[in-house]
C-alpha cells in the first residue's frame, strides 16, 4: 500500500506527517522523499545513507555527417530543446524532457542519445524504516525523472510512505501518481484552504483517493472544516498548535519524540489511511482517469 | 531588409520591450517598403522556459536579418546566431527611435549574450 502525503501549499508540515508516520507503523515501511529539490525527511530520520547512485536523462547527440538539415527534429520537440535553422540543430540539453522524440523522428538516423546526470537517490535505513531520498543537481529544473526514478524503488510488500513537493504541478503529480491514497495536510488558515482545494481538485482528476490531515489544528479558523464537511472529505488526523512540537522540529527531532501523546496520533492516522483505502479498493470500478495511467 | 524590433505594443510608438523571448510584441520593419506588421508573442509570455529559443524561431521564420531589442540571454542568443539574425542589444525609446537609431549607424551588433537566462 502506498501512501502519498501532499499539500498544495508548502510548510505544512508534510515532512512531519511522513516521517512521524513512518515511525508509527508497523511492518516492513519504506519512507521515500520525492521532495527532490528540497529532501529534508533525513534530517529527522537520521539514516546512515550507504547507497548513492546517479540518475541521467538522455539528452540528444547530432552526427553532423549524417544530418541533412530537414529541422524535422525541431519541429516535434515542443520544449524548444532542439531547434534546426536550416542547419545542423542546436542542443539544448538543460530543456530536454528525454522523451526520445527526436531519435524517432529523424529520417537519417543522425540522433542518438547520451546521458546527463540530472540528480542522485541515496538509501539507507533507520529506526527499520527503509529509507530512499532523491536529491536534484543544484541548478536543475526538471525534478520529474528523478522522481520517477526513485519511485521504480517502490516495494511491493508493507506500506510505502512518499513525501512529495508541494504545489500542484507535474512534480505532485509524478510524486502522487500510481499512490492508493493521498494524504493532504493543510492548516487552518485562508492560505491553507486555498490551496487545499487545488490539491483537492488534483487528487480528483487522478481519481484518487484522498484525505485531510489539518496540522496546528487550533490557529486559524473553521473554514478548512466547513469547506471538507460540504466537500465530504474526511479528516483524517487533527495535530495540535504545540510549542514543544515546533521546539523538537527545530533541533531535527520528530514529534513522536518529543511528545508522549503524539504516537497514538500517528498510528491512528496509519489505521485511517489503510482504511481508507482498502475501502476505496473495494468500491473502485477499474477504469481510471488518464492522468493516472 | 526585414528588422524585427520588441515592443510592448503594435505601433511605431510603442516603447522597445527590454526582454527578447518574453516581448509581448515583435514589430517587423521593412527597411525598403517601410511598411511594419505587429506580430504577438503571447504564448512565450507563458513559457517556463524556451522562450528565448522560441522567439528566435518565430524572428528567423519572419525572416528577418537583425533583431533590436534590450537585452539578449545565451540561449537565444546562441540560437539567433545559428539562425543568421544579426542582435543589436541596448535599443530603447519607442520602436520608431530603435529603427532611426539602428538606420544611423548608432547601434551596434552584439557579439554575446548580455544578460543570464531569465533575467
Amino acid at each position: 500500500m502506498t501512501a502519498a502525503i501532499a499539500s498544495g501549499k508548502g510548510g505544512t508540515g508534510k515532512t512531519t506527517v511522513a516521517v512521524n508516520l513512518a515511525l508509527c507503523l508497523s511492518g516492513p515501511v519504506q519512507l521515500l522523499d520525492c521532495d527532490v529539490e528540497e529532501p529534508n525527511c533525513a534530517i529527522f530520520l537520521k539514516p546512515s545513507l550507504v547507497s548513492r547512485e546517479s540518475v541521467g536523462l538522455p539528452v540528444p547527440r547530432v552526427d553532423e555527417t549524417l544530418c541533412t538539415a530537414c529541422g524535422e527534429c525541431g519541429r516535434f520537440c515542443r520544449y524548444h530543446a532542439i531547434v534546426s535553422f536550416k542547419t545542423t540543430p542546436l542542443v539544448f540539453p538543460e530543456l530536454c524532457h528525454g522523451c526520445g522524440g527526436c531519435t524517432l523522428v529523424c529520417p537519417t538516423g543522425a540522433i542518438s542519445e547520451e546521458p546527463r546526470a540530472i540528480g542522485t537517490i541515496e538509501g539507507g535505513t533507520a529506526s527499520g524504516i527503509d529509507f530512499l531520498q532523491g536529491r536534484l543537481n543544484v541548478g536543475e529544473a526538471m525534478p520529474v525523472p528523478l522522481i520517477r526514478a526513485l519511485k521504480k524503488k517502490v516495494r511491493r510488500e508493507g506500506i510505502v510512505i512518499l513525501d512529495c513537493p508541494p504545489g500542484t504541478s507535474c512534480p505532485v503529480i509524478s510524486a502522487m501518481r500510481g499512490s492508493d491514497f493521498i494524504v493532504l495536510v493543510t492548516e487552518p488558515t485562508p492560505f491553507g484552504l486555498h490551496d487545499l482545494i487545488l490539491a483537492v481538485e488534483t487528487a480528483r482528476a487522478m481519481a484518487l483517493p484522498f484525505g485531510v490531515v489539518i496540522n496546528r489544528a487550533d490557529i486559524g479558523d473553521q473554514e478548512v472544516h466547513r469547506y471538507c464537511d460540504e466537500e465530504n472529505i474526511p479528516i483524517l488526523l487533527e495535530i495540535p498548535d504545540e510549542r514543544r512540537i515546533a521546539e523538537a522540529y527545530s533541533r531535527g527531532f520528530p514529534a513522536v519524540e518529543a511528545l508522549p501523546g503524539m504516537r497514538d496520533l500517528f498510528e491512528g492516522l496509519g489505521a485511517r489511511i489503510v482504511e481508507e483505502a482498502e475501502a476505496h479498493r473495494a468500491a473502485a470500478k477499474p477504469t481510471g482517469s488518464p492522468l493516472n495511467a | 531588409m526585414k528588422i524585427v524590433v520588441t515592443a510592448q505594443g503594435d505601433t511605431l510608438s510603442a516603447p522597445v520591450d527590454q526582454r527578447f523571448g518574453r516581448a509581448a510584441r515583435f514589430i517587423v520593419y521593412d527597411t525598403e517598403t517601410k511598411k511594419i506588421e505587429a506580430v504577438d508573442n503571447g504564448q512565450n509570455l507563458q513559457a517556463a522556459q524556451g522562450a528565448g529559443i522560441q522567439a528566435a524561431e518565430t524572428v528567423s521564420r519572419l525572416g528577418a536579418e537583425c533583431l533590436l531589442t534590450g537585452h539578449c540571454g545565451p540561449k537565444a542568443f546562441r540560437a539567433l546566431s545559428a539562425a543568421g539574425v544579426r542582435i543589436y542589444n541596448g535599443a530603447s525609446g519607442t520602436v520608431a527611435e530603435a529603427i532611426a537609431a539602428f538606420e544611423a549607424g548608432k547601434l551596434t551588433a552584439a557579439t554575446g549574450a548580455d544578460v543570464d537566462g531569465h533575467w
